[in-house]
């Protein structure tokens, strides 16, 4: 993580009751171990001999990463049967994705997966604009409960509600918008935030974009607009992958200078080096909540490896819109264990 | 018989939409408007005025102007988005197909200029083609009102619609005939003028046009039923049926390309129920040019005298 000017509240840690409430919510470990990140590189580094106050906190926030790890093995083997089923889909981004959705949504976002509502008043919101890596938005989804683990043998088979790109025309709780034509999530976003602004719903809306998406021009129209009218209840995601469907985008259309833009047109600019990373994603997606309300839209530059967690998978764009074969389904999840369950 | 409708003043359509989200804004606090960068051309400024907190100024940025409105959807918002057809439909028609109307969302897209009738600005501003593109969405209702104040009743009405709307109205001053306390019914046609011998329906300018051709007809004991059929899609079927029973003939009209329009609407109708001779009063597959609105509404053919022209055309295929 490499983001600029935070400042941490280490000492609240202390407190005998947080710690208390740490082992009883999943929520608040996630706030523990951001803080503990801050703590163990700016205490302990500085302090080698660990005390026992500081072993029992470490101990504390290791089951979160472990368990979100865990799930997102599971998430990978959701996404690399539910695409070999069908022989069609997107595993290559999807898989690349998998801790930033696992994090989103079991750690950050405050959301209602039991009793899903279209106008999510109160909740965080979450809108998918680079549509096409469905597999492990529907994967998460399921697995937080919106619906049932089981209809993920269904994507993009007749009459289902997980079409190949996410829709809210076949009422699939969790999703609020149509995708997969490029480059309007950001807008919709906007609106969202917007119309949380005029509700007094202090609610963060999320949203995810592929680097290959930021060809089009609706991203910077949305972009100029999110920084001129101070939307900043919103968290923008780049997934920096450096690979689209023809090629790496430094071929296809280079992508020059993305800090630099986003800094240029007013946005907080933070970046996740390693968005494969559980801890690294929990943390940037924390410190970036923690610069909501201040004026500006906030966006992520996350770097990820297109097939991460499949070694055939990665390091290359041919696994983008491809399925695996027979034999390229039994590897893949050899190197996935079966941790939640498989549907 | 006299023309019952008479008219003293004549006002553009545009200016009753404004009338109609003014009187909006004040009687429904989720009704938010956005624009792009047209605000004075729209008679969105009152609105604006009254309602700052609830309006969008997006620039010129159309497709972006319509994500946001989808997204304002989501949180129980009403938006009315504002700038000239052109701008409306083609423009951001991918925006308007999957953000808006595969998503169901509950946006009002409103759309000023069309047609040939903005006049001097020339090809690039007059959309011929805006009914076609928006009637072809599934689930979107697409309403093109006749004067100022049906633009403004239709504004009103359209927000207690849940879903996607296209509201298309015009710049220049026509006459305002309807009554100003109409209560406006999506997809219900209007019979202006009850006649036996042909059928107009009409659409938009082209209805003040009929009335006037209703005049011209008259005089040659020729017996013509009115229609104003504002709501293009869902279109009035059973309407157009019943009318067809009696004259057996039609003319359709409407500022449009013939492809794609009311006509097109209309001739599927009958083609499928009753085979009937229908004449088209449309723009003949063309794009417009600068000139101004009177002028170039003789030029492609959309006139009174093409309304009556066509009638007489229709009446004489019945035999």
């Amino acid at each position: 993580m490499q983001a600029l000017g935070r400042k941490n509240t280490i000492f609240k840690i202390m407190e005998p009751n947080l710690l208390f409430d740490v082992v009883r919510s999943f929520q608040l470990k996630a706030n523990v171990m951001n803080t503990m990140n801050a703590y163990k590189r700016k205490v302990l580094l500085l302090k080698p001999k660990f005390s026992k106050l500081n072993k029992f906190i470490l101990n504390l926030i290791m089951p979160t990463v472990k368990e979100l790890e865990s799930l997102c093995s599971q998430v990978r083997r959701d996404i690399v049967r539910m695409v070999h089923a069908v022989n069609s889909g997107h595993p290559g981004g999807s898989l690349g994705c998998t801790e930033y959705f696992v994090s989103l949504y079991f750690e950050i976002m405050k959301h209602n997966a039991k009793d899903f509502n279209m106008n999510g008043y109160n909740e965080d919101l979450f809108f998918l604009s680079n549509g096409h890596i469905s597999p492990v938005f529907y994967s998460t989804l399921a697995r937080s409960g919106y619906f049932p683990v089981s209809e993920l043998g269904t994507f993009r088979k007749l009459n289902t509600r997980l079409q190949g790109h996410p829709t809210t025309h076949e009422h699939l709780p969790g999703v609020r918008i149509a995708s997969g034509s490029l480059g309007q999530g950001m807008s919709v976003a906007i609106g969202a935030a917007l119309a949380k602004k005029l509700n007094n719903d202090n609610s963060i809306v999320y949203t995810l974009h592929g680097d290959g998406e930021l060809g089009e021009g609706q991203i910077w129209e949305a972009t100029m607009y999110a920084a001129g009218n101070k939307v900043d209840n919103l968290i923008c995601t780049i997934d920096v992958n450096g690979q689209q469907i023809d090629g790496p985008t430094d071929k296809v259309l280079p992508l020059g200078d993305l800090e630099a833009k986003f800094n240029a047109f007013g946005w907080k600019v933070l970046k996740i080096s390693d968005g494969n990373k559980i801890a690294e994603v929990l943390e940037g997606l924390k410190i970036a909540k923690s610069h909501t309300g201040k004026g500006k839209p906030v966006v992520i530059l996350m770097k990820t490896e297109m097939g991460a967690g499949v070694d055939f998978m990665m390091g290359s764009h041919k696994w983008h819109g491809v399925a695996p074969n027979d034999d390229q389904l039994a590897q893949a999840l050899n190197q996935l264990p079966e941790t939640s369950g498989d549907y | 018989m006299e023309n019952k409708f008479t008219t003293t003043e004549k006002k553009d359509t545009r200016s009753g939409f404004g009338a109609g989200l003014s009187e909006l804004g004040k009687k429904n606090t989720n009704v938010v408007a956005l624009c792009a960068d047209l605000t004075g051309s729209l008679k969105m400024d009152a609105f604006q005025k009254d309602h700052p907190e609830r309006f969008y100024q997006v620039g010129i940025a159309e497709a972006n102007m319509i994500g946001i409105a989808a997204g304002l959807t989501i949180g129980g918002k009403i938006p009315f988005t504002g700038t000239f057809a052109n701008f409306s439909t083609g423009r951001v028609y991918d925006q308007i197909r999957q953000s808006v109307a595969y998503s169901g969302k509950n946006v009002k897209i409103c759309a000023s200029h069309a047609g040939l009738t903005l006049g001097e600005d020339g090809a690039t501003h007059q959309i011929l083609e805006d009914i076609g593109l928006m009637k072809m969405l599934p689930g979107m209702v697409v309403i093109n009102p006749c004067d100022y104040n049906q633009t403004k009743a239709a504004t009103i009405a359209i927000a207690d619609y849940v879903g996607p709307v296209y509201l298309r109205f015009g710049r220049p001053s026509v006459p305002n005939f309807t009554a100003a306390d109409q209560q406006f019914e999506i997809g219900k046609a209007i019979t202006l003028y009850d006649g036996t011998d042909v059928s107009i329906f009409a659409t938009g300018h082209l209805v003040w046009k009929a009335i006037e051709a209703w005049e011209i007809l008259q005089k040659q004991g020729i017996s013509a039923e009115i229609i104003n059929i504002h709501t293009i899609k869902p279109l009035d079927e059973a309407a157009i049926i019943a009318s067809i029973k009696k004259t057996k003939c039609a003319v359709s009209a409407e500022e449009h390309n013939k492809f794609g329009g009311l006509g097109e609407s209309i001739s599927h109708v009958l083609t499928s129920t009753i085979p009937t001779p229908l004449e088209m009063v449309a723009v003949n597959d063309s794009f417009g040019e600068s000139g101004t609105p009177d002028q170039l509404m003789t030029k492609y053919g959309l006139d009174t005298k093409d309304i009556v022209a066509a009638a007489l055309r229709a009446i004489e295929r019945k035999k």
